[in-house]
């Protein structure tokens, strides 16, 4: 026995063993306990609670939801809503972060000075005292017999109506989908390294079809969601004491989107004011050398180069902003935790629904960083850096 | 000599040229400035307006007073300030709370110093400052009165949190690095997995899981109060980041330290004690600082376990009838709270990194 303990070999994969045993002997022990304690409450571990119906009803759903539909209709709406949201908030995020890192980089001291103020504000407040702020603040806009006007939209404590088409939720919801394969469609055809070789003009139709044939998906859809006897467009107005027609944004949504859109713009705008100065001075001086004018070397010099530049870290940031979805339990937005959560305390299925909880961001958070990485691999320059 | 040309003769003094370069050094440039300015100027002036002109500062004012004048109502803060500040802690007893806070402060500035840098010091000052706020707010001895952590709240629940979970937190990051770069495979993958697993996960969901799942998971006699619980969760979330950012510092040390240390026959705990872990902090510092900010922001999420904690006495403190139009009130000066302590710590790490860029030359 001791020359076997002194052999490093055998010294080491007895550690292996006792370090992954102990882990596992952990996790086993835990799983029996809570099988003994809610066995003891009268809960039996196992799946077929999904089919059940739930009992309570969801705030919010892309699809109908009803209280007798299933739990796993439930978590998959959950699921939904956090992609719904997260998809928003990115979205705007981007966007802010983009104009706050542009101002950020700009050479003009005054838009400078106004990049870093927001920035230095809304990064060092908590996201959730964010989020209870807008929230608050969108509950004490006046009542909708009072309701604030702008532009055909109006405003109100029970949300914001928007003037929209008339036309049914499925439709929309498929013609977001086709939307979505649509852009995907294009953003493969003009990233893809098998398509780098085909004629510019191939490519320049081939990406017109495609946007065509979106376009022509989209119009059908909406016709066919479209009711024959009602106008196209619909417009918010009082009626009685509430507002019919329109879309309405309830305050839930709004509240969290704005949140996350003003606190992730300012992490963004800092990840795209690093790729700005990550590219180096040399490129810039060897366009304005070319007689580029500004807006050239900017489009096809800094930009790209900067976008290059900066997407890994994107990527973390985006991770953590989808994972930020999760405040809607503090304002009443079912999202996928708070669906879990709401799930958990009907049923006592505990350790099922953290489970599903688990593999659910996890699959969510991969596949995203799957397909950033993919499209960081797509355009990466091979055997170049941003030289100086 | 012929006189060469140079080209026209500057005009007018420097500041001016300067001035003219920054802000108006093109028409679109000129329009931006007027912009920026316009906007900047006109959130400052309804804010300054709006929060010292035409704002009642009185403690004995209420709503119909705050209305008339028509601004911020300070008066809020004035009347609840205490509730924020130290939530449901006994009132006699608040002056334990608030020394309690000064005390996990002086522990952070004095941390901040260059001169604490050694593990045995920084160790000591902050062993010091957690057992002093510990005493102090828990009671029960030296002839204070008992004060059960449920009764805890406010800014000083806010920052026992954060220091709790730093203090358990970075021991089991360290741990968690050196496990991931350890050379045997399994150990290498299994702690890797449980980091990764631990990353992907929202905070919220790991806070929930230790609050309300634990209790079935564990034997009775363990981690039987849930502010604990909620901490080991804070920790092990906090854990696995800085994991990472240590793991990172450490492929910043050159391999040949390892190795010649290795020649010398330094034993591993010394070779890592030594020589790999304070080259790997050095150049982890300015992602460790950042990572604290970000954990020192997240504390605020325990008011969805249902912790009396800054935010949730703020909530409270405008949550009765007569101060329920004041929210606005409340949020500002709770954010401006949180903004002290996270922007000066920014602030701090952005100092080290300048300090450290002109070491590494």
């Amino acid at each position: 026995m001791m020359t076997l303990l002194q052999h490093q070999k055998s010294r080491n994969a007895l550690l292996q063993i006792l370090y992954v045993g102990v882990l596992l002997a952990l996790v086993v022990t835990a799983a029996l306990t809570a099988r003994h304690n809610l066995q003891a409450q009268g809960i039996l571990s196992g799946w077929s609670f999904l089919w059940k119906s739930t009992g309570w009803d969801m705030t919010f759903s892309l699809l109908p939801t009803s209280s007798s539909d299933p739990y796993w209709w439930f978590l998959l709406m959950g699921v939904l809503n956090t992609l719904f949201l997260g998809i928003i908030g990115l979205a705007f995020a981007t966007l802010v972060g983009g104009l706050v890192g542009l101002a950020r980089v700009s050479e003009n001291k005054a838009a400078r000075l106004l990049g870093t103020i927001y920035l230095e504000i809304f990064r060092n407040i908590p996201l959730i005292v964010q989020v209870f702020f807008w929230y608050a603040l969108a509950n004490r806009l006046p009542s909708p017999r009072q309701a604030i006007e702008a532009g055909g939209a109006l405003l109100s404590n029970r949300g914001i109506y928007l003037p929209g088409l008339n036309i049914a939720g499925w439709s929309v919801a498929a013609g977001f989908l086709a939307l979505a394969i649509g852009s995907a469609l294009l953003l493969w055809l003009s990233l893809a390294r098998r398509f780098r070789r085909v004629a510019p003009a191939l490519r320049r139709r081939r990406a017109s079809t495609v946007a065509l044939v979106t376009l022509g998906t989209l119009m059908v859809l909406f016709f066919l969601g479209h009711a024959p006897d009602s106008p196209l467009l619909t417009l918010p107005e009082l009626k009685g004491l509430n507002i019919r027609g329109g879309y309405r944004i309830q305050p839930e949504i709004y509240a969290l989107a704005f949140a996350i859109a003003i606190y992730g713009g300012a992490y963004i705008g800092e990840i795209v004011r690093g790729g700005f100065i990550a590219v180096g001075r040399g490129q810039t001086e060897a366009a304005k050398a070319l007689g580029l004018s500004e807006w050239q070397s900017f489009t096809r010099i800094r930009l790209p180069l900067a976008v290059r530049a900066m997407l890994p870290i994107l990527t973390n940031q985006y991770v953590w902003l989808i994972k930020a979805t999760t405040l809607g339990i503090v304002v009443g937005f079912a999202d996928f935790f708070m669906v879990v959560a709401s799930a958990i305390t009907h049923s006592g299925q505990t350790l099922e629904l953290i489970g599903i909880l688990m593999a659910g961001f996890l699959i969510i958070n991969f596949s995203l960083a799957a397909v950033m990485n993919r499209i960081n691999r797509a355009i990466a320059l091979k055997g170049h850096q941003n030289r100086s | 000599m012929t006189a060469i040309d140079t080209g026209p003769v500057p005009l007018g003094p420097t500041q001016l040229r300067r001035l003219r370069r920054d802000y108006f050094s093109s028409p679109v440039s000129t329009l931006i400035s007027v912009l920026c300015f316009g906007l900047l100027l006109s959130i400052g002036w309804v804010l300054f307006d709006w929060g010292v002109l035409r704002a009642t500062f009185a403690a004995e004012a209420r709503q119909p007073e705050c209305q008339a004048a028509g601004g911020a109502c300070w008066s809020v803060i004035a009347n609840r300030w205490r509730l924020i500040f130290f939530g449901l802690y006994p009132y006699e007893e608040q002056w334990r709370s608030a020394l309690a806070c000064v005390a996990v402060i002086v522990t952070m500035v004095l941390s901040c110093i260059p001169v604490f840098w050694t593990g045995k010091r920084l160790t000591a000052v902050w062993a010091l400052g957690f057992l002093t706020f510990y005493v102090l707010m828990k009671g029960g001895m030296l002839g204070l009165l008992l004060v059960r952590e449920e009764q805890w709240g406010g800014l000083a629940l806010t920052l026992f949190i954060f220091v709790a979970t730093a203090i358990i937190g970075m021991p089991l990051a360290i741990a968690f690095a050196l496990l991931r770069n350890s050379t045997l495979p399994w150990i290498a993958k299994t702690t890797g997995a449980v980091i990764d697993a631990v990353r992907s996960l929202p905070l919220i969901s790991i806070l929930f899981t230790f609050a309300i799942v634990l209790p079935f998971v564990l034997p009775d006699f363990v981690l039987q109060e849930k502010l604990y619980r909620v901490i080991a969760g804070s920790a092990l979330f906090f854990a696995a980041y800085q994991a990472e950012i240590i793991r990172g510092g450490m492929q910043g040390v050159a391999k040949g330290q390892d190795e010649a240390a290795m020649s010398l026959g330094i034993p591993y705990r010394h070779r890592v004690a030594r020589i790999l872990l304070p080259q790997a902090f050095r150049n982890a510092l300015p992602a460790t600082i950042n990572q604290f900010v970000i954990t020192f922001m997240e504390t605020s999420l325990v008011v969805i376990v249902g912790f009396f904690e800054l935010l949730s006495s703020a909530n409270a403190a405008f949550g009765t009838s007569d101060w329920t139009f004041a929210f606005v009130e409340v949020y500002v000066f709770v954010a401006f709270l949180y903004f002290i302590f996270v922007f000066g710590l920014s602030r701090y790490g952005a100092y080290l990194e300048r300090r450290m860029a002109t070491g590494q030359r």
